[in-house]
């Protein structure tokens, strides 16, 4: 590979032909500032807009500053990084972000992981010099369900913009106005709800500010704990204990359910859950309406539709009902985990604990915005009533556990309440791109060959590659799987199908790239891949060590169908763990 | 019928040095020589040569005379009108040979203009593409594309010297190279016809007077780039621009000059126009492919440059209207001939539009190296009502202020640069002792505040203070400190924006700062406004001696700052007055005083 | 119409414009039109340019004199818009200025009948290649 030798800052480099300024030197131990620059490489994508000026570089010889983010380095480039007009250039860059910029930080929402505070505070800046009562671009406030715009923050990094519309293919959020007024908004400044929004959250998670935030359900929640009438049972997708510790100062990576649990039960839940359980029954829906369609299309019937796809995630069902509303029949008609769990809690649990359904309050903790949305939308309600009340985040049950006054360092490891707490390991991947199909495959392998399955782990299922396909032998016969996450990627398969280039049998998609890990209610991932794939790792660590790893196996999966449900697919099935979809094309 | 004419110039400067008597003298000698049926004295719009002024011209024999008094209008009739011998002390001397000069048409005064881009605009029936054809239109085209190769005709435009006229003054001919070296399965030419200097038209008056010098230039360029697709990109507001565009392109294709084999050659082109909804900074190169390809109009990072990745991502050369209108005389006259028009580093001609305080408000064509002495005094006739000349602005709301001092640079691309101004697409703007610079500069930056895209920080926020700090300085409450924040802001903003666009935007307030400093402390330091512009400075006073008590100052004053009893002199309370400047307005008597 | 497919025939057509109809190069032919042209960029119709044609037109017409009227692009005299160029046989150009509908009617009256030269007209100031 060709190489090219620099100096930044007085210090040689020598790096492959193409590198930027930024890469060079970060290479070189020198941190240039940033606030726009974002590379998702996992995802191919590398945002550098060149517009915050932030990482401005002065080159002698040049007539202007570069951006170091968008600058390539050229063979014996001199890069000075800290000369006073680099420096003065970029404080001064950040000062007029700050002029038109509210001072709230105190109780922003993004107080303390604000890139733009980061900035602040790394160059020291006491004041900002500006003329009095200088004006402040200032627009309406926006609230969906699920996330809030206050656009008076944005710094017009357009990050979101590039998730929104390059990674997601959504189209909801893009700069609008110009000059002093220009923001990111969707199309005609009309609200999020009136848009594509898929509710993913992407754009949450890569904005460096509290323009885009989620919605906190945490007092709800509180005044529901708090309340001598309410029952409040909680449950916990698999991907919330792979990112937890995150925001109580572990490293990426570390799962840590059982001080999770105890932390939930500290806080006063009346029963501690795990959405696993709800996962693994999700499988015996799920898997069985596949094996159901794969048969009869196998016999021959004309008039099954191939493939199947998965309906685990809400950021994606809001997709398909926008963008694919031809295709409403294609996906599994079961309903997400989260819902399933509601729907059983309120009926088969309020009923075992003798609890009437509207006593019973269901808090889910999700890394995901959609929930949010999702366990609100009207076919989840009876009477008005929610299968699952509050969805709050990884991030809100943090907050929750430190307003709880609990030292989450030292809490012993606790373990879930029992029926609802019960789950395998393939109940637990449902957490990671690819998981979901891999457990499903767990299971309809042993109930399709009838034979008992030696190789649990479908490696060739995993990873991060945005599009993945493979099939699988069940004994002789072929099941050709496709593997999406991102709904960009997610498109491109279904476009492909759509023109008939695909023959799979069955498809995973979620909407957030490496699956539920990188979900927008996740400790901010900003991009990061290093975070995403170390709680990837944690999960399938996690799933690798779990005495029973195939979702049939559940033994109190199994108790629930001898005692209240009969059989996958049954009417009482239908009536409770599946759904139907609704075509919205929006404007 | 008249057997001759006698022309006296009326411009501002002759009438100054007392035209008007001429006239009358002239007509009355007329009449005493019985000859008004022989003669008429007509006078006429600016020569253009008012430091030889007054002038009269003599038709039909097309004699010329300056400097003419009142007192030699006797002579000129009895010698030249009755005794047809010229007046030969009165004609022009030229200043290198020291020859008289009869005829005008050989004076060296009529090369101050130049018309090489505008050549047919004025002449020919836009809508008429024969009229072109008479012109030598489309031979170029046909020579290049059947005798040259594209780097032989690359070669020709390099040599002539043309540079971009867009503004920044790229050379035309290597662009083209580069573009040519970039192979592709399709490429585009795009011309660049959103013109959006507030005040330039010249793009738009070539488009309206000879649209198929553009057709003919794309199509050469297309055959040099290897590009078989043109596009011309032009705001919507120019409708008659766009009419004439299309109906010169359909009368092209009908002749086969557009479309497939033009000349019986391999080579095939055509173009389409697409229309920009007028925003500024769509000038911009890659902000005008993005808004082609249908989104946000606004600049990205360069490299890659359009060259090699424009259009749809595909190889792509843009360049200006005026730029392509120079093009086919390259090859009609030779590169030579056109290198050897204008200075060392920029060749050829420029057209201004000369607009402000100035008599002859125009659009001029001036070879490259003339100063603005010679455009502002010789063919702009001098300030308007004999005013005094304060600073002249080129380049647009991102160029900068000339004073005086920079009257006699001969003005090409790096000379403005180097002045702290540019040539942009340009606008010339002359002002006079009644404009302030500070509001002068505060008036740009709303245009640049109004047109920024909003895309970098420098440009979307640091213009805003900018303005918000003239603001200040025009109201009066400005501060030293805000001086020192201005100019930092400005070379921060010019160091540190992402396009051209935002990289000039301070030009007009950093050679504001350089060129009028003492403006800006006498309206910080001293509350005053030279120009007596900045009304919020304004001290309005009434003369008592003049009052003569009409009230209607104190009737019309808004907040009841004016009291006098009828038919006694008035008075404002200072207190009180906004300086609105309601009452010098309305006083018939001039008994309003304003520091 | 025909195609012009090489330099020879683009060649040939000059020459036959210029033989068929050429009234722009050669006024100095007695036996050619009166020529007239009204500088009809945006600005001077907006000036009124139009009218100004229109009135010209008719004019001619009602005088029955033979003659070319155009429409061109901008003359660069924008101060003195609406500009109309008269080229009558054998003499050089002359620009009038400020050409409102009264004085369209005097420049045929008075130049183009009796050679008459109205106030105000416009030296040309530049050269053209």
């Amino acid at each position: 590979m060709e190489t090219i030798k620099l100096t930044i800052d007085n210090r040689q480099v020598e790096v492959p032909k193409g590198t930027t300024i930024l890469q060079a030197a970060h290479q070189a131990g020198i941190n240039i500032p940033s606030l726009c620059y974002m590379n998702l490489p996992y995802l191919a994508q590398e945002h550098k807009p060149g517009s915050c000026r932030v990482c401005v570089v002065e080159i002698p010889g040049r007539k202007n500053l570069v951006p170091a983010c968008a600058t390539e380095c050229t063979d014996e480039m001199k890069v000075l990084s800290h000369s006073l007009r680099a420096i003065n250039a970029r404080r001064t860059v950040v000062e007029l972000l700050l002029s038109d910029h509210p001072k709230d930080c105190l109780i922003c929402p993004s107080s303390g992981n604000c890139e733009l505070q980061k900035l602040s505070i790394t160059m020291g800046i006491r004041e900002i010099n500006s003329v009095e009562n200088a004006a402040m671009s200032t627009y309406r406030k926006d609230a969906s369900p699920a996330l809030n715009r206050n656009m008076d923050k944005c710094v017009m990094c357009r990050s979101c913009e590039t998730v929104c519309n390059e990674i997601q293919t959504v189209g909801a959020l893009s700069a609008v106005n110009r000059g002093f007024m220009s923001v990111v908004a969707p199309a005609f400044e009309q609200e999020l709800t009136d848009s594509p929004c898929t509710f993913c959250g992407q754009c949450v998670a890569v904005c460096p500010t509290g323009a885009l935030t989620a919605v906190d359900n945490t007092f709800h929640v509180i005044r529901a704990l708090a309340d001598p009438n309410k029952y409040v049972v909680v449950q916990t997708a698999p991907a919330v204990r792979a990112a937890l510790g995150e925001e109580f100062g572990y490293p990426p990576g570390n799962s840590v359910t059982g001080k999770m649990v105890a932390a939930l039960r500290s806080i006063g839940f009346d029963q501690v859950y795990d959405t696993d359980f709800a996962a693994d029954l999700t499988i015996m829906e799920e898997g069985t309406e596949l094996l159901d369609r794969l048969s009869r299309f196998l016999d021959g019937d004309k008039n099954v539709r191939l493939p199947i796809l998965t309906s685990c995630c809400p950021a994606w069902v809001n997709f398909f009902e926008t963008n694919y509303p031809d295709m409403l029949d294609v996906p599994s008609t079961a309903r997400s985990p989260q819902q399933m769990f509601g729907a059983i809690a309120k009926t088969y649990m309020a009923e075992k604990l003798g609890i009437k359904r509207e006593d019973m309050v269901v808090v889910s903790v999700m890394p995901c915005l959609a929930k949010k949305y999702e366990c609100q939308r009207d076919e989840f309600k009876v009477d008005g009533n929610p299968d699952v009340d509050y969805a709050i985040t990884t991030r809100e049950l943090a907050h929750l556990i430190k307003i709880g006054n609990i030292d989450f360092n030292t809490l012993k490891e606790e373990d879930f309440d029992r029926p609802m707490g019960e789950s395998t390991g393939a109940g637990l991947i449902f957490g990671v791109t690819g998981g979901v199909i891999e457990a499903a495959t767990r299971t309809a392998y042993e109930l399709f060959t009838g034979k008992k399955l030696e190789k649990v782990d479908f490696h060739e299922l995993r990873g991060m590659e945005g599009i993945r396909t493979a099939s699988v032998n069940f004994d002789g016969t072929y099941i050709h799987i496709g593997i999406a996450h991102t709904l960009g990627n997610a498109r491109k398969l279904l476009d492909g199908i759509r023109k008939g280039m695909y023959n799979f049998h069955a498809i995973e998609i979620m909407a957030c790239p490496g699956g539920c890990i990188g979900g927008g209610g996740q400790p901010l991932h900003r991009g990061n891949s290093i975070v995403l794939k170390a709680r990837m790792d944690a999960i399938y660590k996690e799933d690798f060590n779990k005495p029973i790893r195939k979702s049939h196996e559940n033994p109190e999966i199994i108790k629930l169908y001898e005692e209240f449900l009969g059989k996958p697919l049954s009417e009482k099935s239908h009536k409770l763990l599946h759904t139907h979809y609704f075509s919205h094309p929006k404007k | 019928m008249y057997k001759m004419q006698l022309l006296v110039c009326s411009g501002t400067g002759c009438r100054a040095s007392a035209s008007a008597t001429i006239v009358e003298k002239l007509n009355e000698s007329l009449k005493a020589h019985q000859l008004t049926e022989e003669a008429q004295v007509v006078t006429t719009g600016c020569f253009g040569f008012c430091e030889k002024g007054p002038i009269v011209k003599v038709i039909p024999d097309n004699t010329f005379y300056t400097q003419v008094k009142p007192e030699d209008a006797e002579e000129i009739v009895t010698e030249h009108i009755l005794k047809g011998r010229k007046v030969s002390r009165l004609l022009y001397e030229d200043p290198e040979n020291k020859e008289h000069i009869i005829d005008s048409k050989h004076m060296g005064f009529y090369q101050k203009q130049m018309r090489i881009a505008l050549r047919n605009c004025g002449v020919i029936d836009p809508e008429n593409i024969d009229e072109y054809i008479v012109r030598d239109g489309y031979s170029a085209l046909a020579q290049v594309v059947t005798d040259l190769t594209p780097e032989q005709a690359i070669d020709m435009v390099k040599q002539s010297g043309l540079r971009g006229r867009g503004g920044a003054g790229f050379p035309t001919g290597l662009k083209w190279e580069i573009t040519s070296k970039f192979s592709s399965d399709q490429k585009y030419v795009v011309c660049n016809a959103d013109e959006g200097d507030p005040g330039a038209f010249m793009d738009r008056s070539i488009l309206e007077g000879d649209p198929n010098s553009i057709i003919e230039a794309m199509a050469i360029c297309g055959y040099c780039i290897g590009a078989t697709k043109g596009l011309v990109y032009i705001r919507a507001e120019y409708p008659l621009a766009i009419k004439r565009l299309e109906i010169a392109i359909g009368q092209a294709r009908e002749y086969g000059l557009l479309g497939n084999n033009i000349f019986g050659s391999k080579f095939s082109f055509d173009m389409e126009l697409r229309y920009g909804a007028g925003a500024f900074v769509c000038g911009e190169e890659t902000a005008l492919i993005a808004s082609m390809e249908g989104k946000r109009g606004e600049p990205r990072v360069k490299p890659p440059f359009p060259a090699e990745s424009g259009y749809m991502h595909k190889p792509t050369n843009v360049n200006n209207v005026e730029t392509f209108a120079n093009v086919p005389v390259i090859f009609l006259k030779g590169p030579e001939w056109y290198s050897a028009i204008g200075t060392e580093k920029s060749k050829g001609t420029k057209v201004f539009a000369l607009a402000g305080k100035i008599n002859n408000v125009g659009l001029i064509e001036v070879p490259m190296g003339i100063t603005l002495r010679e455009i502002i005094y010789e063919i702009g006739g001098g300030i308007k009502n004999g005013k005094n000349f304060k600073a002249v602005q080129t380049g647009g709301p991102s160029g900068g202020c000339l004073t005086e001092a920079h009257l006699d640079t001969p003005i090409d691309f790096d000379s403005l640069v180097a002045a702290g101004s540019m040539m942009g697409s340009g606008g010339m703007i002359v002002m006079d002792e009644d404009d302030c610079m500070v509001s002068i500069a505060k008036f740009y930056l709303e245009f640049i505040v109004e047109e920024s895209c909003g895309k970098c920080t420098p440009c979307r926020i640091g213009n805003k203070r900018m303005l918000e700090i003239l603001e200040k300085i025009t109201q009066g409450k400005g501060s030293m400190e805000d001086l020192d924040h201005l100019r930092n802001l400005a070379y921060v903003i010019k160091d540190t924006s992402l396009c051209g666009l935002g990289q000039s935007s301070p030009n007009p307030v950093l050679s504001t700062l350089e060129n009028f400093y003492d403006e800006y402390v006498a309206h910080v330091k001293d509350k005053r406004c030279f120009a007596k512009q900045c009304k919020a400075m304004a001290k309005y006073t009434i003369n008592p001696d003049v009052c003569t008590g009409c009230t209607i100052c104190a009737r019309n004053c808004p907040v009841d700052a004016i009291t006098g009893e009828k038919r006694e002199p008035h008075f404002i309370h200072q207190e009180i007055c906004t300086h609105c400047g309601v009452c010098y307005q309305k006083c018939k008597f001039n008994a309003i005083n304003v520091e | 119409m025909t195609k012009i497919k090489s330099l020879d025939d683009l060649r040939q057509k000059k020459q036959q414009l210029e033989q068929g109809m050429d009234i722009r190069e050669k006024s100095d032919h007695p036996e050619n039109l009166v020529q007239i042209k009204v500088a009809m960029a945006t600005c001077g119709i907006a000036s009124g340019a139009r009218t100004v044609m229109n009135t010209l037109v008719e004019k001619m017409k009602k005088e029955k004199i033979a003659a070319v009227v155009t429409q061109t692009g901008c003359m660069g005299y924008c101060y003195a818009e609406p500009t109309v160029e008269v080229t009558k046989p054998g003499m050089d150009p002359v620009v009038f200025s400020y050409v409102d509908v009264k004085k369209a009617e005097e420049i045929v009256d008075k130049y183009i009948l009796n050679n008459e030269l109205l106030d105000g007209i416009l030296p040309k100031n530049y050269q053209t290649i």
